[in-house]
């Protein structure tokens, strides 16, 4: 599995993915600049995604939209808020209206993805974090969820590392 | 999900934004306190500690009950476990995310080990 670690912090509302692909550092953020490939992979085979827009350079602004199995359009928006190519880029990710002007009373995620290499290979790390909680709920209720929400029972384990915090 | 639950999840990370009421949460959690053993343990008044068990008791993440003078603190587990949901659900998004970027990465021809420009003529 690509994923090797995750970490939540709750009182952040943050969720930091870390993940190692079997491809060098350059070939990954490739997939970043190139909207066809991004495309691929952003939304979900329920809901797939389509970049209309996509500048990965400081202040680029990108507008795409995900099209939900009733064929309703979730449009959204990034601006890219710092590059360091092949590294790193940091962006903030919200919703637009269908015209892809953004929606400022809907929740922005602001987001840093690194790209470190790792014996031939890359290790990413994907890090999110929400304003509030509705921002999070709301993320989700745009038709982003895959799969079931499971059953939790790492209370003790969320507990346990924010007191290590 | 209704505005109700948002502003039930709101006021859930609301809560759980203190240091502080995170560890009075731990401690309850762990089993019932009464709020003069909790104020103890800080090095704030007592008033103090009880605004942040009444924050969390307005969260639902903390139940009080009378006894004698006393009043006793416990932890919801069920509401710490709403907000833990959220995060599970977010993190599955991902999960899927990554999944599918492998796969295209994978589909990539074979590349030779150092790619370089073709030599001039």
């Amino acid at each position: 599995m690509p994923v090797v670690a995750v970490a939540r912090d709750l009182d952040a509302r943050t969720l930091t993915i870390t993940a190692r692909f079997d491809a060098p550092v350059e070939r990954v953020w490739q997939l970043y600049a190139d909207p066809r490939q991004l495309e691929r992979v952003w939304g979900p085979p329920t809901h797939p995604a389509t970049f209309v827009e996509h500048d990965l350079r400081p202040g680029g602004r990108t507008t795409y939209y995900m099209t939900s199995p009733e064929g309703e359009r979730y449009a959204g928006w990034w601006e890219i808020t710092a590059v360091d190519e092949p590294r790193s880029f940091t962006f903030d990710d919200g919703f637009a209206d269908e015209d892809f002007n953004p929606m400022a009373a809907m929740p922005v995620s602001h987001n840093v993805y690194t790209f470190e290499p790792d014996a031939g290979g890359t290790v990413a790390t994907f890090r999110s974090t929400f304003d509030s909680a509705e921002g999070l709920q709301t993320v989700l209720d745009m038709g982003v969820e895959e799969g079931a929400t499971q059953a939790i029972n790492q209370i003790d384990g969320l507990l346990a590392a924010d007191a290590a915090a | 999900m209704s505005g109700t639950d948002e502003d039930r999840a709101d006021a859930l990370f609301q809560a759980l934004s203190d240091r502080t009421r995170r560890d009075i949460l731990r401690r309850v959690l762990a089993g019932e306190q009464s709020v003069t053993a909790l104020a103890d343990k800080y090095d704030m008044s007592f008033a103090a500690v009880q605004k942040h068990v009444a924050v969390l008791e307005r969260a639902g993440l903390l139940t009080k009950r009378r006894q004698g003078r006393e009043q006793l603190a416990s932890g919801d587990v069920q509401a710490v476990r709403s907000v833990a949901s959220m995060l599970e659900e977010f993190e599955s998004v991902w999960r899927g995310r990554i999944a599918r970027i492998d796969a295209l990465l994978a589909d990539d021809p074979p590349q030779p080990p150092h790619p370089h420009r073709s030599e001039e003529h």
